[in-house]
């Protein structure tokens, strides 16, 4: 030790770098957490001043932020947001389901299979295609304008399948993606102890790539979730339909805004999952 | 050649990927308990050969035997091919998702239809004759080159094979992890395992291998005992293959080349 403290540069005593080290990485921390304050107090305070000095913040203050609305109006739109979250539960079922089918129907290379390759081709382009807002409008009104027996008639249940029909596209896309990623080598070996095609799928490429895809999986899991309000259109009485509903009465934003923020209660948490698996391990 | 009816007859074999013909008309045999030594430059053929083997690739023409039966027939299933017939990768390719226990027994309990107990008692087994007891609960990634080899190994060999297609197993490894996976596949030589060995390593093929067959742009174009191949070669092409090798050899720093009996100074 004494040697080195004889060789180290300046003829300081061992350790005395490091506590220099030290004292200036504290003090680079105390500054950056000064400047990251100062602008955001510069940033979020100008901000404020901005909306609330602006002519018509009086008037937006009572149509959107009044607190008489919002207890008013927020016991019936939380009713309305339980709809939307149990609409979103079955749909993500169904999609998980349906989307793998049509990725593995894809990624199938049989002869046998081909119509149900080219059906499959055709349902992702079709579904994803068209923007979910219309899916919604088209099977609300044209499944019950069949006039079938049998199909059903519920504006809930339509609207759950135009999601349904949207997102698997998206999702079998997902999964295909996933599919696709896995290495050769891992087919190959798999076959190499004597597995059969189905085999190798089930038990080594679908793991692989179902753990590669679950942050994506994750992340369209969220845009699902804010979009079963699209299901509005066709009248169940959803969380966003019962606030217009009270909008429309007494012409006040706030119940809109209640049920934003319901929206926000649970796409904030997912958003804070699909980070955490997209940045450590989420691949493995 | 060694006695005994060839395991693997290759007779006329030629591949084709698109345009480019990798395997132009490959003959070759493989008796019983007899290890060959696959040698030729890179892309010269040797793990398509063993591929087609394996059946992971389709021939164009000619056929290949396994004790005797055709197996590149198109009416012959190739999972019942691929299940009497073990594979070790030059890359490994471990099941990442599995632990190194499950690794081994997979085979066994899907394709065999074994039971787990007794499929895992075999692949304890196994692993412990590969040096690897205590690991059969990690993941591939948390081992060794070496150690993921030695699995990888155990994996092919857990199947019972009748022959073993090992394509370049050491060539992924660092130089100082080689040694370990050359001794696993000593010990399969010594218990009898018939094997096609593709390999780089002259020494090793020497000293393992029963008989050498020297691939070049996708023909044999010389086998027979090592001595005689690598040490006295007749053809043109493989006399300029191994002296390309002994200069490699120099130019790391190897003083009198990787192997004994280096053409020219018989």
């Amino acid at each position: 030790m004494t040697e080195a403290a004889a060789i180290s540069p300046g003829d300081r005593p061992q350790g005395e770098r490091r506590r220099e080290r030290e004292e200036a990485k504290r003090a680079k921390a105390r500054r950056n957490a000064l400047i990251a304050a100062l602008s955001s107090v510069i940033v979020i305070g100008g901000l404020a001043a901005l909306v609330l000095t602006s002519p018509g913040w009086p008037t937006v203050r009572e149509t959107f932020f009044s607190w008489s609305e919002f207890k008013n109006a927020f016991p019936e739109v939380l009713d309305g947001f339980w709809l939307d979250i149990k609409v979103f539960m079955v749909v993500e079922a169904a999609v998980l389901v349906i989307a793998l089918a049509i990725a593995l129907i894809r990624v199938n290379r049989s002869p046998g299979l081909f119509p149900v390759r080219i059906l499959a081709t055709i349902w992702v382009d079709v579904f994803r295609g068209v923007p979910t807002v219309l899916l919604v409008y088209l099977v609300g009104f044209g499944i019950p304008a069949l006039e079938l027996e049998g199909l059903p008639t519920s504006p809930v249940v339509l609207g759950g399948i135009a999601l349904t029909l949207s997102y698997s596209g998206y999702v079998s896309e997902v999964y295909r993606a996933g599919i696709n990623s896995v290495h050769r080598g891992q087919t190959d070996a798999a076959l190499s102890v004597g597995l059969t095609q189905t085999q190798t799928m089930r038990h080594v490429v679908l793991p692989q790539a179902i753990r590669r895809v679950a942050p994506p999986l994750l992340n369209d899991f969220v845009a699902l979730q804010k979009d079963v309000a699209l299901i509005s259109i066709i009248g169940p009485q959803e969380a966003f339909r019962v606030a217009q509903i009270f909008q429309g009465e007494n012409f006040n934003y706030t119940p809109i805004i209640a049920a934003a923020m319901l929206y926000l209660v649970i796409t904030i948490p997912l958003a804070r999952i699909v980070d955490r698996m997209g940045g450590a391990g989420g691949v493995r | 050649m060694a006695g005994g009816a060839p395991v693997i007859e290759v007779k006329g074999v030629t591949k084709a990927f698109g345009e480019r013909e990798v395997l132009h008309g490959v003959d070759f045999d493989v008796a019983d308990h007899e290890a060959v030594a696959l040698i030729g430059a890179s892309g010269s053929g040797k793990s398509t050969l063993l591929r087609c083997i394996d059946l992971l690739e389709e021939i164009d023409d000619g056929d290949i035997f396994l004790d005797g039966e055709v197996i590149t027939d198109p009416s012959v299933p190739p999972v019942a091919v691929r299940r009497k017939l073990g594979v070790v990768f030059q890359a490994y390719n471990l099941f990442p998702h599995m632990s190194v226990l499950q690794n081994v027994v997979l085979g066994q309990m899907r394709a065999q239809k074994a039971g787990r107990r007794e499929a895992e008692e075999e692949g304890r087994a196994l692993l412990a004759r590969f040096g690897l007891e205590g690991r059969e609960g990690d993941r591939p990634d948390e081992l060794s080159g070496g150690q993921q080899q030695r699995v990888a190994i155990a994996r092919a060999f857990a199947g019972k094979p009748r022959a073993l297609l090992l394509d370049e197993v050491t060539s992924a490894l660092d130089p100082e992890l080689v040694g370990e996976v050359l001794e696993a596949v000593r010990d399969l030589k010594s218990a009898g395992m018939t094997m096609v060995i593709a390999t780089h390593e002259m020494t090793f093929a020497r000293e393992v291998a029963d008989e050498v067959a020297f691939l070049h742009e996708g023909r044999i174009v010389e086998s027979g005992p090592p001595q005689q191949v690598l040490g006295e070669p007749r053809a043109e092409e493989t006399r300029k293959f191994l002296a390309r090798l002994l200069e490699a050899g120099r130019a790391y720093g190897d003083d009198e080349g990787s192997w004994p009996g280096r053409p020219g100074t018989a």
